[in-house]
């Protein structure tokens, strides 16, 4: 009996230790291999001591980050949008036109129109807006007779069901003029995306898949300016003192919240002065980053500043603070969402909103049915991307709104509006096809 | 007369040695329904394309293929909850260790199988040996594995070769070479389970150990061996898993809730939870139940969330039609 | 002279050895915990403060409750995975009902505490009457649940919740002499606690629980309502679930993953807290520790700086070595 206990424990703890060890092992050169992407100036190579940038959460995934994007996203922030007439959701920050004319493999069709859109998920706030505001517009565009059928799939937030969901409408080729995609990540979907591009026009949006054959990719600047307008507000805030910074992310492995971190990154590895005392996940779960938050109270006593990959639990992290009884930290990165800017207000916190705002799903369904009128539209679609600061808070906060609106849905101009934005229905929209 | 009678006892000895697990009943009024859905509110465009109708196939594989290895754990009168971690350990390494390389694809399947019969291994020793129930047992293993692999690999590992996607994309034919390989494993499950003598080992350790064990079986064995097959049909999900999505990451296991989803197919398929009955051909027919009701709700445009309902009450329903005569209490 | 000297030696072994039996009837989780809990308030000086310490107690008090009701349904020899759904549906409905009006909280929990009772007895029913396994028939309705709650309110939260029901998770007493400031969560757990400590240990119901959980047909036999007791048990996990959920749902504030994997947590403490699964073993007071050890390790895992990944392999390996000890000491004693 004895034997067989020692041996299944020393079996445990052999395995564990295999496992660490050639993981470790092999992860090590990949490490050096994104810092060597993210530091570019080797003159200036900064040995980032801060404990947070040494754990497995403060990695950036290589394919999702490179130093060309983050200095055109820093060069795009500075852009003004080349339409400024045209209302937020169709201005475009470069030009980059586009039309079926260029597609001679789909064919021009009059309307009413069938569209299909996967999505990755209406798994959280976010999501849940921005789908109000695409459904809301595809109804006023059935109403104009433009389209006909609109079937949305959702795939739950799982890689396998969404690729299992787009060969399915490959396999009915007759059922949509056109797939509208948002994938849930980059790399797993972009097979599926190719094969979708070759049976019908694809049109992708907030997150992307690794290929060019949509003929329409469109966003805001993204990821990258995000991240950087929220780490250059903590930085700016905690001057040349620094102070200990808590980064909460929500999950890996998505190409937009990647690069928003991989962009705080590089500007916090340029500040020793910040302490970046931990990188956590918080899946979205306000208990978890509670105790997270309560925690590092506990282990450092003190947090200067928090910087967040989206806002959606903020509150629940200002909440913490005010559970430990210690003061609100000195700057805060949020997101747009109504109970944030709420929070900010009433508390008049040193705040930033980064933004990546909902109005790009409106777009995608206005650019879509533009391109099979055989309009001109942007091949590659950047939309402006305004952070809420202290200077324009009055303008985004609302407190009509619900507390996990999103300020910037650019809806206001909808005939449902504010009505299908506070009690929302999404079950409203699965159904839009007769 | 007397021919016709003789006819339908041999008709009825027929049906009889084959033994239609009576789960194809609900397969066959899910298909049913399923068409007629579709014949009043699409116009027969979803059961009518072929395309598709393999499509069903292609979403049971990642699934199925891992239900056959449960289906042996279950037999035995064990469960295996550490299925979903295996795979996302299948899935890192191996996209790790490939690197987008073809001539690292053996290497990292070689490994990948290792680490699965490891962890089998250990699963079958702590039960056994240890006496520790098997849910535990695995729910523990389950999260060991998860918090190592998520404190190595945060995020997308490395990536598999174009080469290896064939698992994941190619057809031979028309027929997609993943579903092959499902029959494959699954006629090889049922093999396995009614025509070796360790299959008739492990009925007889899920139907009584202790009788097993004074008949002078060695219950421990077989149980360990059943738990490293179940730990290797997990492998061979995640590397199918890992060809359809070209990296591994820590999260694909759990993503798709492949260790209830694997239970719940395989006792939907008539395997009793307990142990002692079942079989690998009605866990096919649980897991192409629930391919169809995505496929259909999909088509249809049916809301998500009433499709979980929907899967939560056909799991208790249909084990409740067999399970409902039972004299014995159930715990 | 030598006589009395080995009978004095004899019966000084003897208290020796009467007081090692004492001590080893105390379940193993009570010494754990206060040794981890001094580990933990000299690695940090917040938890050597009435105010941190009863941080901790108010954070964990929710899993305190889930792991009671968890216990009982294992006590009877089944599971309960329907817990975390619940907590979900308590959470997200909770928060379209409230519609931002605190007179409708206590409506809105009421509601909740019926909903609870009606999936619990619906479990019951399945387990007792179309003897669906426990384990199978608690999956089915933790799936039907998540879905019917996401169904209910369009896949994410939709509101927010008012003050009076945060209170239940997030509130203090202030000005309590000696601690400052007392959690009403704690609070709640401890009445929780007391109700079914009386329940479990002090009425016959408990051991008509125990009784189902260690011999089916013997239970029956004495004249034990087999069906009635387990249904009741799961409708008392169930109900706590949505006590849990309240209370989970006031600490952190709305949103869609609350809930998520709570029902293995709930597990795990149970285990931890010496319960045995397939039934005939449980107590209340311990298995409340065993949630309480699980946090305040993992609370010193974060202090020692581990990633939080660790966190998931050290509770496996946890609930595989309780349960391990648990079947090598009963080996032992046959």
């Amino acid at each position: 009996m004895k034997k067989s206990l020692l041996f299944v424990v020393s079996l445990i703890v052999v395995m564990a230790m295999v496992l660490t060890a050639c993981a470790k092992e092999e992860v090590a050169p990949e490490v050096e291999e994104t810092e060597e992407t993210v530091v570019e100036e080797p003159e200036e190579e900064v040995v980032a001591e801060s404990p947070g940038l040494q754990m497995e959460s403060a990695v950036v995934a290589a394919q999702f980050f490179s130093m060309d994007d983050y200095n055109q996203s820093l060069e795009w922030m500075a852009n003004e949008p080349v339409n400024p007439d045209d209302p937020i959701y169709l201005q475009y920050l470069l030009e980059d036109p586009t039309s079926i004319a260029d597609y001679p493999q789909y064919e021009q069709k009059d309307g009413p129109y069938n569209i299909c859109f996967s999505n990755a998920g209406v798994n959280n706030p976010w999501r849940v807006v921005g789908y109000t505001t695409m459904g809301e517009q595809v109804l006023q565009l059935q109403d104009e007779g433009v389209i006909d059928n609109f079937y949305h799939i959702d795939a739950q937030g799982s890689d396998e069901k969404q690729i299992a969901d787009i060969e399915d409408i490959i396999s009915n080729p007759g059922q949509c003029d056109l797939l509208i995609v948002s994938p849930n990540t980059s790399e797993a979907l972009t097979p599926v995306v190719e094969q979708a591009c070759e049976v019908l026009p694809v049109v992708m949006f907030d997150r992307y898949a690794f290929t060019d054959c949509p003929v329409v990719s469109e966003r805001p600047i993204g990821g990258y300016a995000f991240g950087i307008s929220g780490a250059e507000f903590i930085v700016d805030t905690l001057g040349e003192e620094g102070g200990n910074v808590l980064a909460i992310r929500i999950l890996p492995g998505v190409d937009v919240l990647e690069q928003r971190w991989g962009a705080a990154k590089v500007i916090f590895e340029e500040n020793p002065q910040l302490n970046i005392i931990g990188v956590e996940f918080s899946a979205y779960d306000s208990f978890e980053v509670n105790t997270i938050v309560t925690d590092y109270l506990a282990r450092f006593g003190e947090i200067d500043a928090v910087w967040m990959d989206a806002g959606g639990t903020a509150v629940s992290i200002l909440e913490a603070f005010e559970d430990a009884g210690v003061d609100y930290p000195k700057a805060m990165v949020g997101e747009d969402q109504n109970d944030y800017l709420g929070f900010w207000k009433e508390n008049g916190l040193n705040a930033i909103a980064p933004t990546f705002p909902t109005y790009q799903w409106r777009t995608a369904v206005l650019a879509s049915v533009m391109f099979l009128q055989g309009e001109i539209v942007q091949h590659n679609w950047v939309l402006p991307q305004i952070p809420v600061t202290d200077a324009n808070l009055d303008d985004y906060y609302n407190p009509a709104m619900p507390p996990l609106h999103y300020a910037q849905c650019g809806c206001e101009d909808m005939v449902n509006y504010p009505d299908a934005w506070i009690n929302v229905d999404v079950a409203k929209y699965d159904n839009l096809n007769d | 007369m007397t021919t016709t009678t003789a006819n339908g006892r041999g008709l009825k000895k027929f049906f009889r040695s084959v033994s239609i697990p009576p789960v194809y009943y609900f397969l066959i009024v899910i298909f049913l329904g399923g068409g007629l859905l579709d014949l009043f509110y699409a116009g027969g465009q979803i059961f009518g394309n072929t395309a598709i109708m393999l499509n069903i196939l292609v979403r049971s594989v990642a699934l199925g293929i891992v239900a056959v290895g449960q289906t042996m754990v279950i037999v035995g009168g064990s469960i295996d909850l550490s299925v979903v971690f295996v795979i996302s350990l299948t899935s890192v390494m191996s996209s790790y260790i490939m690197q987008g390389e073809t001539s690292n694809v053996p290497k990292a399947i070689l490994l990948v199988f290792l680490m699965g019969a490891g962890v089998g291994l250990v699963n079958g020793l702590i039960i056994t040996k240890l006496k520790v129930n098997s849910f535990i047992t695995t729910l523990g293993t389950s999260l060991i594995i998860s918090g190592i692999i998520n404190s190595t690999f945060s995020n997308w590992a490395g990536s598999v070769p174009r080469s290896f996607e064939f698992f994941g994309y190619a057809t031979i034919g028309p027929v997609p070479f993943s579903v092959i390989i499902l029959f494959l494993m699954i006629f090889a499950g049922w093999f396995v389970l009614s025509r070796t003598k360790f299959g008739a080992h492990l009925y007889g350790v899920g139907g009584n150990e202790e009788v097993a064990r004074l008949s002078g079986l060695r219950t421990d064995r077989v149980l360990i061996i059943a738990h490293i097959i179940c730990s290797l049909t997990a492998v061979l999900t995640g590397l199918f898993i890992v060809s359809r999505l070209r990296a591994g990451a820590p999260w694909v296991g759990p993503d798709g809730y492949y260790d209830l989803e694997s239970i719940a197919t395989t006792v939907v398929g008539g395997t009793l939870l307990a142990g002692g009955k079942g079989g690998v051909w009605g866990t096919l027919a649980g897991v192409l139940i629930f391919s169809i009701l995505d496929t259909t709700f999909n088509q249809l445009g049916v809301n998500p969330y009433l499709s979980i309902v929907f899967r939560g009450l056909i799991i208790v329903l249909a084990v409740a039609s067999y399970t409902i005569r039972s004299k014995k209490e159930a715990a | 002279m030598t006589t009395s000297a080995v009978t004095e030696k004899n019966s000084f072994m003897k208290v020796l050895s009467n007081i090692w039996e004492l001590v080893k009837k105390i379940p193993p989780v009570f010494p754990i915990f206060f040794v981890l809990f001094i580990i933990v308030s000299l690695l940090s000086p917040t938890y050597s403060t009435a105010n941190g310490v009863m941080a901790f107690l108010r954070r964990t008090a929710p899993l305190g409750i889930l792991a009671i009701g968890q216990m009982i349904v294992l006590a009877t020899g089944g599971f309960d995975l329907s817990m975390g759904s619940i907590v979900t549906l308590v959470c997200l409905v909770s928060s379209l009902l409230l519609a931002n009006d605190e007179a409708n909280t206590y409506p809105t929990i009421g509601l909740m505490l019926l909903l609870g009772a009606g999936i619990g007895l619906f479990n019951g029913f399945v387990v007792t009457f179309l003897k669906v396994p426990s384990f199978i028939a608690t999956l089915g309705t933790m799936l039907a649940v998540r879905g019917a709650a996401l169904y209910w309110v369009g896949g994410a939260p939709k509101g927010y919740f008012t003050d009076n029901f945060r209170m239940w998770g997030r509130g203090y007493i202030e000005n309590v002499p000696l601690v400052g400031r007392f959690p009403i969560g704690l609070i709640v757990l401890i009445v929780v606690g007391l109700i079914s400590w009386f329940a479990f240990h002090r009425t016959n119901y408990g051991k008509q629980i125990l009784a189902i959980g260690d011999n089916v047909r013997a239970a029956k036999l004495s004249g034990v309502k087999v069906r009635l007791v387990r249904m009741s048990a799961f409708m008392v996990s169930a109900v706590l679930a949505v006590i849990g959920g309240v209370m989970i749902g006031g600490y952190g504030g709305v949103n869609v993953s609350i809930g998520e994997g709570l029902e293995m947590d709930a597990i795990a403490a149970a285990v931890v807290g010496g319960v045995l699964l397939g039934g005939g073993k449980g107590a209340v007071v311990p298995v409340v520790f065993g949630a309480y050890t699980l946090e305040i390790l993992f609370s010193m895992l974060n202090l020692l700086g581990l990633p939080k990944p660790y966190k998931d392999s050290i509770q496996g390996l946890i609930i595989i070595g309780a349960v391990a000890y648990v079947a090598i000491s009963q080996r032992k004693k046959r």
